[in-house]
């Protein structure tokens, strides 16, 4: 399997493969994720894209063992550095977590205990995997604090949550998850909920850290603004499946996939002429607990008549990834061009 | 109430689609000095009032007919607020809100009950916004009802065809809220909101809770609303790309006050005010192609001000690159800068000139302002 959406020596440092998480409900069985595949290398950010319920959480869930296993079943490969997280035990989890991979959640409010000092939930994770004492701990935290541009860190160690305002607690946040220097952190939304300007403090920061300790990092959001700013590699998620991947210049310049051509259609911009009324995608995303046959983009999708015979509503399109390049749609790739042009000469751009 | 006409009393009622020639020159809807101030309350033994949240502090703003103003700025600079207040859903501590020459500013439930028929509001939240136990065609016949309006044809038809105005099945008339998607339920906010005929439409973040390929359906439809319909929209959004598609006029607010306010071209080709510079330089964009120069980049430090004990002066001073001691001492009113096109404002003692800067230079390019800033912010009192 060489895929060198990674060309570092030593392969791929992410690899997943084939990872399906399933949840039995009062309803029936979600198919959250079904058959994803990707690839992450040393040092480089996939920012993955999509809707809400498109799946992109419950797989970085799924990476970090986050899920409740009574209702869960979760199917595939997952190798960080050679090692399958998805059979690891519960103990070895414990000490990847915090440590060697970590994550940052949207919501810093409610991610961070209102009882305890920001130093101290600091020091927490680096005390358990360092075994170091209270005081280097603190130090430890002090030292965070400052890296992620929190002024007078020796004063705000002692600080509790609710007195940091937005940007600041996601500030913390990233300095509790980068406390062990891990190799691999994921961000989930970590802008969503943050105003413009300091979305863009944050993401700056995130970029500095990462030329600083060559993080790899997975950026979960459903902006394709902030994953211009901020990814190396893009994969795009449509119920529960990845619908392209490939490198930002690829997925952005050249989408392949109806889908993404809708995104970029969807989004306003500060460029665009504003006479020209938006193209958004008809309908709304899928239920997951009963997924259309065949495409799942296809009750959506506007080119299901050039595909033709019923292709699209009776056969899932594989993704045939070329070098870390690939999208799901049974358009050819003559057609895929042809029609992106079309599509980009209506489109106001 | 016993009326059956909407009370509109100098232009008729216009049917749909002919309804742009409005009096030139008279706003719609007027604000002059409009301030609201929130109580804190503290202290013991005896409760009493410690301060005020200044959530809006003196805003000037005026609405044609039939024009889209978008409001946009970070949250907490006061634009719900505002909305809230011309709709009178909240009473405003000063200031005058003119509505067609009528003073609303502290009008009665009674007096303001025809005004209300004529100022709809659009909620951001859709699963919030719709009363869960009642059908589609209870809640967008629900203003009909209220006012005791009797279109022709009955209220259940003119429900059905609002629903299909707004992009909905009439045959789900019966249905309950839960049933649609959030997208639907947005349209059904919308249908409700136009039930009455309005001439004004308050929107507040009306797509900010949706999916990206939703939101643009639901921006669709009210561009559509507001051009085929000719009703004025007042757009409030933090979103600067979707008000820039949506506002024919926009106005930027900072800490409870407008620091510029023009024309769409204007403001987002010539800002004038260091924030709305900084703000457009923000926003995470999807570059049109590899060739065209990268956009400026303005990072500003630090967060906004408390609203409880904003700075002195001009409240952008904090985080601004270009602040001087005039600008803790003097508030900058809200005036046409040199070199400003016609019915653009703004309230900055060192205004910007963009248009300029980039005919000289050619490209534009990063402003190294961070580290600047920082010093401002530690001399801050």
């Amino acid at each position: 399997m060489s895929d060198p959406m990674s060309s570092t020596p030593g392969g791929p440092f992410l690899s997943v493969r084939d990872l399906r998480v399933h949840f039995s409900t009062e309803d029936g069985i979600v198919k959250a994720v079904d058959g994803l595949s990707f690839d992450l290398g040393h040092g480089r950010t996939l920012g993955i894209v999509g809707e809400s319920g498109s799946g992109k959480s419950v797989t970085n869930m799924a990476l970090l063992g986050l899920h409740d296993s009574r209702n869960t079943t979760i199917d595939g490969e997952a190798l960080l550095d050679g090692q399958d997280l998805l059979t690891a035990p519960q103990r070895e989890l414990e000490r990847l977590r915090g440590n060697k991979m970590s994550m940052i959640f949207q919501d810093a409010l409610a991610s961070l205990s209102p009882y305890h000092t920001v130093g101290r939930q600091i020091g927490e994770t680096y005390r358990k995997h360092t075994g170091a004492s209270r005081k280097e701990a603190r130090d430890r935290a002090v030292e965070m604090l400052a890296k992620v541009g929190i002024p007078q860190p020796e004063l705000r160690v002692d600080d509790y949550p609710h007195q940091f305002s937005g940007g600041m607690r996601q500030r913390v946040m990233i300095a509790m998850a980068l406390v062990c220097d891990p190799a691999l952190l994921i961000a989930d939304e970590p802008t969503t909920a943050l105003d413009v300007t300091v979305q863009a403090q944050i993401m700056d920061l995130l970029k500095d850290l990462q030329q600083e300790t060559g993080t790899s990092i997975i950026f979960i959001t459903h902006d394709l603004g902030v994953i211009a700013d901020i990814a190396d590699d893009v994969l795009v998620m449509y119920g529960g499946r990845c619908v392209e991947r490939g490198t930002k210049q690829e997925v952005l310049r050249a989408p392949q996939h109806p889908y993404t051509w809708g995104l970029l259609g969807s989004m306003p911009s500060l460029d665009h002429p504003v006479d020209v009324p938006l193209s958004p995608i008809p309908g709304a995303p899928p239920s997951l607990l009963n997924p259309p046959t065949g495409c799942r983009f296809h009750p959506r999708c506007a080119f299901i008549e050039q595909v033709g015979d019923g292709l699209c509503a009776d056969a899932q399109p594989p993704l045939e990834v070329m070098d870390g390049r690939g999208a799901a749609c049974h358009l050819g790739p003559a057609q895929r061009v042809e029609f992106f042009a079309d599509f980009a000469g209506i489109q106001p751009n | 109430m016993s009326s059956t006409t909407p009370p509109a009393p100098a232009a008729s009622p216009a049917p749909a689609g002919a309804h742009s020639a409005a009096p030139a020159g008279t706003p719609l809807l007027e604000v002059s000095g409009l301030t609201k101030h929130f109580p804190v309350m503290g202290g013991f033994p005896i409760r009493r009032r410690i301060g005020a949240v200044q959530a809006v502090d003196g805003l000037d703003f005026s609405v044609a007919a039939g024009e889209s103003l978008g409001l946009v700025g970070e949250s907490g600079c006061g634009k719900s607020t505002t909305g809230r207040l011309i709709t009178r859903l909240l009473e405003p501590t000063g200031g005058r809100i003119t509505y067609r020459g009528q003073d609303i500013t502290h009008a009665s439930r009674r007096q303001l009950a025809p005004v209300r028929s004529e100022i709809q509001m659009i909620f951001q939240d859709p699963y919030a916004s719709l009363n869960p136990r009642q059908t589609v065609g209870r809640i967008v016949s629900g203003p009909m009802e209220i006012n005791g309006i009797g279109p022709p044809g009955g209220r259940e038809r003119r429900v059905r065809e609002l629903l299909e105005t707004v992009g909905l099945n009439p045959e789900h008339y019966n249905r309950f809220p839960h049933e649609f998607s959030g997208g639907q339920r947005q349209r059904i906010g919308v249908a409700r909101a136009l039930a009455l005929e309005p001439k004004l439409i308050v929107a507040d973040e009306p797509v900010s809770a949706l999916d990206v390929s939703i939101q643009a359906q639901v921006v669709n439809l009210l561009q559509e609303v507001q051009r085929n319909l000719g009703i004025a929209f007042v757009f409030i959004a933090h979103d600067l790309a979707v008000v820039r598609h949506f506002s024919q006029r926009v106005a930027v607010m900072y800490l409870g006050r407008i620091v510029e306010v023009a024309d769409r071209d204007q403001l987002y080709g010539n800002p004038r005010h260091p924030y709305t510079r900084a703000l457009l330089s923000a926003v995470p964009e999807v570059a049109a192609d590899d060739a065209a120069p990268p956009r400026e980049r303005i990072r500003l430090a630090g967060d906004v001000p408390s609203p409880l004990n904003p700075p002195s002066g001009c409240r952008f001073r904090t985080r601004c690159w270009k602040a001087t001691e005039r600008c803790g001492s003097e508030s900058p009113p809200l005036v046409r800068a040199e070199g400003s096109g016609e019915g653009h404002l703004s309230a900055c003692h060192y205004p910007e000139d963009v248009a300029a800067l980039t005919e000289s230079k050619g490209s534009r390019g990063t402003k190294g302002v961070t580290g600047s800033v920082d010093l401002e912010i530690s001399k801050e009192p």
